[in-house]
């Protein structure tokens, strides 16, 4: 099982969506990744994007102007 | 048994996609979505950059949609490949920079492509003929279809029986007779069928999904590259023509300055890529400065600064210039009257 990182800083949606997107396709299922942003909009849409292609949420974080969505690849 | 097809849809996240998508599923068609991200597509999160627009939902409608329709969404970056489309539209622009035509073709093609390396049958849009002036109208549909590629592998469930019959109708994998024939910009039939559906809660984009139909975002795209002289941009670009107040005391520089703290936030993103100011003496709004700024130009910028914030009705005011790499100085001006600035000078 890999564990990976993924910096979307800076990007609105959708973008840390598509990165997420595009980094998932080149992982297994099982593997890990969290992903860390400043746009707010992702707590709902990276938990939404996992729900409808069957990958889980382990974690999401909070802190200051930092959001971080913790994965794994379904 | 027959083979199970596969159709793409078209997803912006408003209703009428909603709605073909569905239809589609209702007759048994596997249906996943794909959704075009171009870099000009309005999204909750854009608004939410304001502060003022906090109580928007903060979602992606597409996104939203998918999950209503329980399919899977393909979310694609098309950023570089869209400048061609919006430097050189074949069919010319709306009513402000939008080549909704050449755009819808663009996005269609897209798709067939996908189709074709996804193993899919079909492609599925939620036009409606009359729907919008430019590309949903009975003379550029065929258009779309025939310069797209797609063809007879386009559908259109929710004005299908206004147009002729396409491959999946032909060959029998959609019943026509379940497909609709809604035209015109009337919202009825649409709301109608949400409600037989039973959605509540959609998006209704007022001036549809993308900045280039607003006349303010886009006479800032065109100043733009009016001041550079070309129409190269990239996504830094056009992402802050979406914040700030745009003030061009020159050809050479722009000055943005943050309109409240979202913006501000934003922007503080920008400060290692822009030259930046803001107040030292008085609580004021944060600015970037665009282009290639003289010493002079630099003192005009921080008179302007300095009126948008809490010293405007100062004496004088400092205010803090800071380079890209961090180095930063300070100067002393007196805030420019708010009657004073030449209204040319805002974008």
């Amino acid at each position: 099982m890999a564990k990976e990182m993924l910096n979307a800083k800076r990007l609105l949606c959708p973008l840390p969506v598509i990165r997420t997107q595009d980094k998932v396709k080149k992982m297994n299922h099982g593997d890990i990744l969290e992903v860390v942003c400043t746009d707010p909009g992702v707590m709902q849409d990276i938990p939404a994007w996992c729900r409808i292609n069957g990958h889980k949420v382990l974690e999401t974080l909070s802190e200051e102007m930092e959001y971080t969505i913790i994965l794994e690849v379904g | 048994m027959s083979k199970q097809r596969k159709a793409v849809a078209l997803i912006s996240g408003g209703l009428d996609s909603l709605l073909a998508a569905k239809t589609l599923l209702e007759q048994g068609i596997h249906v996943e979505g794909i959704n075009f991200f171009t870099g000009f597509c309005v999204e909750g999160h854009t608004h939410a950059i304001r502060k003022k627009d906090k109580d928007k939902p903060k979602r992606n409608n597409a996104l939203w949609s998918a999950e209503q329709l329980g399919i899977k969404l393909h979310i694609i970056d098309v950023i570089d490949e869209y400048k061609d489309v919006l430097i050189n539209p074949k069919h010319g622009y709306g009513a402000n920079m939008n080549p909704c035509l050449d755009c819808k073709i663009f996005m269609v093609h897209k798709a067939k492509e996908w189709i074709k390396e996804n193993d899919f049958d079909f492609i599925i849009t939620g036009e409606v003929i009359g729907q919008r002036p430019m590309s949903q109208r009975k003379d550029t549909m065929p258009i779309i279809a025939e310069e797209s590629g797609a063809d007879d592998l386009l559908l259109r469930p929710l004005c299908a029986k206004n147009l002729p019959m396409t491959l999946p109708e032909r060959e029998g994998w959609v019943d026509r007779e379940k497909l609709y024939g809604f035209s015109g910009r009337t919202r009825k039939p649409q709301m109608a069928l949400a409600n037989n559906f039973g959605f509540e809660d959609f998006a209704q984009p007022a001036g549809g999904c993308c900045f280039l139909t607003d006349k303010s975002y886009s006479d800032k795209l065109v100043d733009l590259w009016s001041a550079r002289g070309d129409k190269e941009y990239d996504l830094d670009d056009i992402m802050l023509l979406k914040v700030g107040r745009h003030i061009r005391p020159n050809n050479n520089f722009k000055v943005i300055v943050a309109r409240e703290d979202g913006e501000a936030r934003f922007m503080q993103g920008y400060k290692k890529e822009f030259l930046n100011m803001n107040c030292a003496s008085h609580r004021g709004p944060l600015a970037l400065i665009d282009g290639k700024p003289t010493e002079e130009d630099l003192i005009v910028a921080a008179q302007l600064v300095a009126r948008y914030g809490q010293g405007r009705d100062a004496e004088v005011v400092d205010v803090t210039i800071r380079e890209k790499d961090g180095n930063e100085r300070q100067v002393q001006v007196q805030p420019f009257i708010a009657d004073k600035i030449p209204q040319e000078w805002f974008v």
